[in-house]
């Protein structure tokens, strides 16, 4: 294994070639904010709040999908990428309906931890108001295409992971929207395996699970009688 | 020295940041010495915004005519404009009908499809303000000085915001108990 070594934020760190910046950062105890980086798989650099600078080069770098090389002085903090990246989140906040007040997300939410974490008070840019759907046709989850960041961590997680790739990236633009199959309702894509690891993924409330919200949960009386007959009638699952 | 002449102001809002206001409890006394209230829903008689206010605190969006003249006058006529909640810094629930296509289809299925009875759609000019086509955040129309945000901010973090600005210093809005949307 050979070793490469570099400063971020003038602390010396080496780390094993071939490492990305944000990886040699988070071992070094560096805090890089992130919504699209999900440990386990594939990075994509589609968020751009990692995105740092890089001594010598005039642009700055997504660290998750930037190797690290010998040498390397990389800054994470400067009041450049500050304001940058206080600016993409008031821009996701912008571009789609995220109403934190109703969200079964609120207070479990990475959008809303980064925009505190950046000190977001407010947004900047005129919304969008776009018109988006929900699908509750899966029976046991739900996807609200307003509260969506296009993170692509379903994506990810489904194809990479679960090996299901139910999910993927349709139209372009202002209009790019997360589908199941091809574009069918959730509910109808025969190669979904109900594992919810797109619910965990999820970093807002976009996707999740049925059953959570306002005067949604379900009670199973029956359950109880199941469980005081289930022996004797030999039922092991319900 | 003369008292701060402090406002409250309620737009397009449900009045929680107001409900949470009046949860300072007994630091409501404490306000009570250091400022004059002027003008507030919940705190004085008035029914026209004063001139020369010193702090307001704007809670809403703006969604109609009577909000957007009410906001305009609360810049003219006030020194320190605080945008007082989710809704007046963000839009937040009055802006779901946004996507709708402007105020008419709103009206429609409030006011006819959903009526039981003699449906129709509320028309007094002069009375009954008209909707504005979209709804915006308070800033969308006019400067503001702090943001205030929370659904509704908690009566901790209202007091961590307004009682700095009582003594002539601007609060430190960092952290989860500050600036946490919802």
């Amino acid at each position: 294994m050979s070793v490469v070594t570099l400063k971020i934020d003038n602390v010396d760190v080496a780390i094993e070639a071939g490492s990305t910046i944000l990886q040699a950062a988070r071992e070094a105890g560096i805090k890089i904010p992130t919504l699209c980086y999900l440990e386990g798989v594939s990075p994509v650099g589609a968020c751009r709040l990692c995105l740092v600078e890089i001594k010598g080069s005039d642009r700055l770098h997504a660290s998750c999908v930037t190797p690290v090389s010998e040498g390397m002085e990389v800054f994470t903090q400067t009041e450049k990428l500050k304001e940058y990246r206080k600016m993409l989140v008031e821009l996701l906040f912008a571009e789609g309906n995220h109403i934190c007040a109703f969200c079964v997300s609120n207070g479990n939410c990475e959008l809303q931890d980064v925009a505190i974490e950046v000190g977001m008070d407010h947004t900047r840019f005129n919304y969008r108001f776009p018109e988006r759907d929900v699908d509750l046709s899966h029976p046991l989850f739900g996807i609200d295409h307003n509260r969506c960041i296009l993170c692509t961590r379903c994506v990810r997680v489904c194809a990479e992971i679960e090996g299901a790739h139910v999910w993927n990236v349709a139209f372009r633009g202002a209009a790019a929207k997360i589908i199941s199959g091809l574009n069918q309702p959730w509910g109808e894509v025969s190669s979904c395996t109900s594992c919810g690891k797109c619910v965990e993924a999820c970093p807002t409330g976009s996707i999740f699970r049925k059953g959570v919200t306002t005067a949604e949960m379900k009670k199973h009386p029956d359950y109880i009688e199941f469980l005081h007959t289930a022996r004797e009638e030999h039922q092991w699952t319900r | 020295m003369d008292k701060i002449r402090f406002a409250t102001v309620w737009l397009a809002g449900c009045s929680g940041c107001h409900m949470s206001f009046l949860d300072l409890d007994e630091l409501l006394f404490d306000l009570a010495d250091a400022v004059e209230v002027v003008y507030s829903p919940v705190g004085s008689d008035i029914k026209t915004y004063p001139e020369n206010v010193d702090i307001c605190l704007v809670e809403g969006a703006v969604a109609n005519e009577e909000n957007l003249e009410l906001a305009l006058k609360v810049r003219r006529n006030t020194k320190f404009v605080v945008s007082f909640g989710d809704c007046a810094v963000l839009g937040n629930v009055p802006t779901l009908r946004n996507v709708l296509h402007g105020p008419d289809p709103v009206l429609r299925r409030c006011y006819v499809e959903l009526s039981d009875y003699g449906g129709q759609i509320p028309n007094a000019p002069g009375i009954v303000p008209k909707l504005l086509d979209k709804v915006q955040p308070l800033h969308y129309y006019i400067d503001v000085d702090l943001y205030l945000p929370g659904c509704p901010p908690s009566a901790d973090r209202i007091r961590d915001a307004i009682f700095p600005l009582l003594r002539g210093e601007k609060p430190v809005m960092e952290g989860r108990e500050m600036l946490k949307f919802g």
